[in-house]
């Protein structure tokens, strides 16, 4: 299942509740403001990394561009994709969910 | 699980928009996303538009010349690939979107939907829901 | 149309934004397209269920009056993830009582509210083929 978070995990709880209820080998999409939970040395930055474990965590570039930031802010393990990944993980994963 | 047979080649999407223009970046992510998805020789049956998403759909829309014209780019997209633009009526209402129809059941002096667009019954994002391959919501 | 399961995942407090009503309403209409529909209220989405709620001296409809009417629309099966509710400081008492008549079981008077851990949430969603967050 492909789960997509867009909010900053400083601000809401989407992307906890995302890491919480989402099934292992889920992949989590970060878009829009939730890709500052992609970066090194913030206060959830560990949890995301815990959460690569079992789950693969995933970035908009544009929108990680956006906002200043490149491949070398970001947790090792992140992979990052732009609008044609972003279609190509919609076509891999059948279930997609939003976490509004 | 319904449409396991399909090929991956060739999908159908929905896209679900819940936020207006110009606050929001949903609108925008939709849009990008919708032309990746037809890039990539896929087809998009309909962007559905619910909540303030319905705000996507006046044609009033006039931004400063310098900034993207967001509804003008949802009519192009439809027109250029044939894309079925929706917006809840309930929520349009609501929200003063109307098309000729409803303007002049509601006795309003105009209407304000866009070209590309129509008005349409809620179950509309039940219907693309259940005919397409993948469905994909932005919103808030 | 072919049926498919949806689930309207509710993670929003009621009145504070107009989230709430309008995906309800999506959860009626799939009901009534007769898809097979089934609603969890997990984070702030749990404080829709609270009883009592009174928003109509703000002019606000209490739509969370017409959660009495989901049976009627053969919506049965509710769910609520008890993890959010403890951390709001919310018991099961505190939630608005909502029964549904199981016909498959002569029509007994059933409580229309499950109450699941993370675990089982984690699940329901999985298991949907549509999930539609409010």
């Amino acid at each position: 299942m492909l789960h997509i978070v867009n909010k900053s995990p400083f601000e809401k709880n989407s992307l906890a509740s995302c890491l919480r209820l989402s099934a292992e080998e889920s992949t989590i999409l970060l878009i829009e403001d939730a890709v500052y939970a992609a970066l090194v040395n913030t206060s959830v930055s560990e949890s995301v990394h815990r959460a690569m474990d079992e789950k693969r965590i995933v970035a908009l570039e544009p929108d990680l561009a956006a906002r200043g930031f490149d491949a070398n802010h970001l947790i090792n393990g992140v992979e990052l994709v732009d609008y044609d990944g972003f279609v190509t993980l919609t076509v891999d994963n059948p279930k997609i969910q939003s976490w509004l | 699980m319904i449409n396991s047979q399909l090929s991956t080649h060739h999908m159908k999407f929905a896209v679900l928009v819940n936020e207006g223009p110009y606050t929001h970046q949903a609108s925008d992510s939709a849009y990008h996303f919708a032309k990746a998805v037809l890039r990539q020789g896929h087809e998009v049956l309909r962007v559905f538009f619910y909540h303030d998403g319905v705000n996507n759909s006046t044609r009033l829309t006039t931004p400063p010349q310098d900034d993207r014209n967001i509804t003008q780019r949802w009519t192009d997209l439809a027109s250029d690939h044939n894309i079925d633009l929706a917006v809840c009526v309930a929520a349009a209402q609501r929200r003063g979107i109307v098309d000729s129809a409803e303007a002049r059941r509601n006795e309003k002096d105009t209407d304000n939907i866009a070209e590309g667009f129509r008005i349409a019954g809620l179950g509309q994002l039940i219907d693309m829901a259940v005919k397409a391959d993948r469905l994909v919501t932005f919103g808030d | 149309m072919s049926k498919k399961r949806i689930v309207c995942l509710n993670r929003r407090a009621p009145h504070g934004t107009n989230y709430p009503q309008e995906g309800f309403e999506v959860a009626l209409i799939g009901a009534a397209f007769d898809q097979d529909v089934a609603i969890a209220f997990v984070d702030d989405g749990v404080f829709q269920l609270k009883s009592e709620q009174n928003p109509r001296n703000l002019g606000l409809k209490n739509f969370t009056r017409s959660f009495g009417a989901l049976a009627d629309y053969e919506i049965c099966e509710v769910y609520v993830e008890i993890e959010s509710l403890t951390e709001r400081g919310l018991v099961e008492d505190d939630l608005m009582t909502l029964i549904w008549e199981d016909e498959d079981d002569g029509d007994i008077e059933k409580p229309l509210l499950r109450f699941v851990g993370q675990d089982e949430m984690s699940q329901i969603i999985s298991e949907a083929d549509v999930v539609l967050n409010f």
